[in-house]
């Protein structure tokens, strides 16, 4: 069997930290995302916040790091007795060959952000206490979980926007079938800043009211934030009822930095590059977890694409309206969404959409599809035309 | 682990002093002097106008880079995989951005956010080249050569197709810069043969190691080498300019290296 055991898994979202929040919150098909202020942003918009990572700084020895990037990422490891089965999987195969590969797109940015309001009015330099490597850096993030655990094995961070920490899957499962490292941490953490939400604002991409993926009326992103991890090691050995990343596809879609091809051809290659590499046919996908922004343009370029690709029948919806998009956590998000559904049966309907727009074909969930699924695709696509699909399939007994 | 071997099709340097793989091996050669003087990039050709105008030096640069590697092997860059891999980015944008941010004015551009992501070059690569095949972006601080030279490998040895490896830094301005020290613009590009070809210059295997990395004797080049990230890779280069055998240790993180033996 190709691909990676999911060996143990959490996440951290508006809707909660760890798993127990998130399923009670999908099963109740209840959104995180509100109406809100944000540190001081003026813009009326609604988020996916994570509360309490104002009262939460990282481990004190690990203090350089401290930023809300890294806190996010720290309540999350702590979260589902997560960290523990990471000390376990190093215990066994040694720190040098347990590797990280994690997914971010703005990193720890909002201390630089804050930190450009702070500047010496005589010099022009920093404040003191700003530390650009552990926070602002693309690489913080992974540098604070290799340091978190005290590993010495390979690490970097994979950063190509909203599709970051499902691409991580793919460079873990590399490194592992290369004989370069045994397990790896994977994930993907981004949280709130200025960056994102008056970047988003200015290309008119964010909603003013909760997102609504595949309604009629949906006119644009809610942003939230997140963080998801997985430790990941050879499909090989995983048990019956474990959950697998069994196939990673992806693709460019070589036609605009920020607008998707209109076709979904890219997300259609992605797709059918996941289902190639896990051995299996549409006919076998029983839920795809869309990528699902909540854009005119981005939810009609990806039912172009899984329609062309599967037809109208296989069930899916976008958990965006559950979380917000959390951007580069987004595709380890999902992919920890996936494996609940796989592990408890049931596919998530979408939250926030009323009224599905009738120009779309793909057979979206309005309420929770009670059902047991064997084998899930999770889309995530990103800025800069960058497509990734990961399959996930339930080990049978 | 056994070493990860690949074959060396086509190679793109453009620094400092440095100003495209055809002149600079012959720097790297020791048959002529290094000197530093401001990077020189040819225009993206290849880009859509309306891309072209947008494009600030991490686009410029990379384009250099990686064009120059694929001809130089006369591959097809639309049907090649790529790894982009830079410590920061296009740094000025950022900064610009940053600036917007903390005025009294937060409306940013739209193409300065758009631009502002990791994968921006990656983006724009794929559009000038109509390349729809994979693509990643990474990021490991001062380790970010070596880390882009992995996963390119072991993308080529998983796939056993070739994979472009795309490794480039730029400088940010003050007030950053004075954390964060970057002097010169530079990248360097390779393009990775899992098989031999007619095109292989060079047979490398790659291995994590444990031992001290190899430094430049010629004290500019390994202050370049120590001063951006993208430039870890000049001891590589120079075994590749002068056409010999032999075995250097590229910087990774901490005391984990990575060890490249050279065959031409």
């Amino acid at each position: 069997m190709k691909g990676l055991r999911l060996e143990a898994y959490t996440l951290t979202t508006a809707l909660g930290a760890g798993l127990a929040p998130t399923l009670v919150a999908l099963r109740e098909m209840r959104s995180g995302v509100v109406r809100k202020h944000w540190e001081t942003v003026d813009l009326d918009t609604c988020l996916g916040e994570v509360d309490g990572l104002d009262e939460r700084p990282v481990r004190a020895d690990l203090a350089a790091f401290d930023c809300r990037n890294n806190r996010l990422a720290q309540l999350a490891l702590e979260q589902d007795g997560f960290a523990e089965r990471v000390r376990e999987a190093i215990a066994r195969h040694g720190h040098d060959r347990v590797g990280v590969f994690l997914g971010t797109s703005t990193s720890g940015i909002l201390s630089s952000e804050i930190a450009y309001r702070h500047l010496d009015p005589h010099s022009g330099a920093l404040p003191a206490d700003y530390d650009y490597r552990h926070t602002h850096n693309s690489y913080s993030v992974a540098d604070f979980v290799r340091s978190y655990f005290a590993l010495t094995g390979p690490a970097y961070v994979v950063s190509t926007a909203c599709s970051s920490s499902a691409k991580v899957f793919a460079s873990a499962w590399r490194m592992i079938a290369c004989g370069l490292i045994d397990a790896a941490v994977v994930g993907g953490v981004d949280s709130l800043c200025l960056t994102t939400l008056y970047g988003f604002n200015s290309l008119q991409l964010v909603s003013a009211d909760p997102c609504r993926p595949f309604d009629a009326g949906r006119d644009g992103i809610s942003i939230g934030e997140g963080a998801a991890f997985a430790l990941v090691s050879d499909a090989a050995n995983a048990l019956p009822g474990e959950v697998i990343v069994a196939g990673v596809g992806e693709s460019s879609d070589a036609h605009h930095m920020s607008s998707p091809h209109p076709e979904g051809l890219g997300a259609r290659i992605a797709m059918q590059a996941a289902l190639d590499m896990a051995g299996l046919t549409t006919a076998d996908i029983d839920y795809i977890n869309l990528h699902g922004t909540s854009t005119p343009s981005n939810d009609a370029a990806e039912d172009k694409g899984v329609v062309s690709l599967f037809g109208s029948q296989t069930p899916c919806s976008s958990t965006k309206g559950h979380t917000g998009h959390t951007l580069g956590a987004a595709g380890g998000v999902e992919a920890v969404i996936c494996a609940l559904a796989l592990t408890h049966d049931f596919a998530p309907g979408g939250v926030g959409t009323q009224q599905l727009d009738p120009r779309l074909g793909c057979h979206y969930l309005l309420a929770n599809l009670e059902r047991p699924l064997r084998h899930v695709l999770s889309n995530s696509f990103g800025f800069g035309g960058s497509n990734c699909s990961l399959a996930l399939s339930r080990v049978s007994a | 682990m056994s070493a990860l071997s690949l074959y060396v099709d086509g190679i793109g340097l453009f620094g400092p002093g440095l100003p495209g793989w055809a002149q600079a091996r012959t720097v790297l050669d020791g048959s002529s002097a290094f000197a530093i003087e401001a990077i020189r990039l040819p225009a993206a050709e290849a880009l859509p106008p309306a891309e072209r105008r947008r494009a600030g030096l991490a686009i410029k640069l990379s384009m250099a880079i990686g064009f120059e590697a694929v001809r130089a092997a006369d591959a097809d860059p639309a049907l090649l995989p790529t790894v982009f891999s830079s410590t920061g980015g296009d740094c000025e944008n950022c900064h610009n951005l940053l600036e917007t941010l903390a005025s009294n004015d937060r409306s940013v551009s739209p193409t300065r956010f758009h631009n502002s992501v990791h994968n921006a070059p990656a983006g724009y690569w794929s559009i000038a080249t109509g390349c729809m095949a994979p693509s990643t972006s990474l990021c490991a601080y001062d380790a970010t050569f070596a880390a882009g030279l992995l996963e390119a490998s072991m993308q080529a040895v998983t796939s056993g197709k070739p994979c472009l490896l795309l490794a480039f830094d730029t400088a940010y301005p003050e007030p950053l810069n004075a954390l964060r020290p970057i002097p010169h613009a530079l990248g360097v590009a390779l393009l990775l043969n899992p098989r031999e070809t007619a095109a292989a210059q060079a047979k490398i295997a790659l291995q994590l190691c444990r031992a001290a990395p190899t430094t430049m004797a010629d004290a500019q080049l390994e202050s370049l080498r120590h001063s951006v990230p993208a430039a870890r890779s000049l001891p590589l280069l120079e075994l590749l300019a002068r056409r010999s055998s032999g075995r250097v240790v590229i910087e990774y993180i901490d005391a984990l290296e990575l060890a490249v033996e050279v065959a031409p």
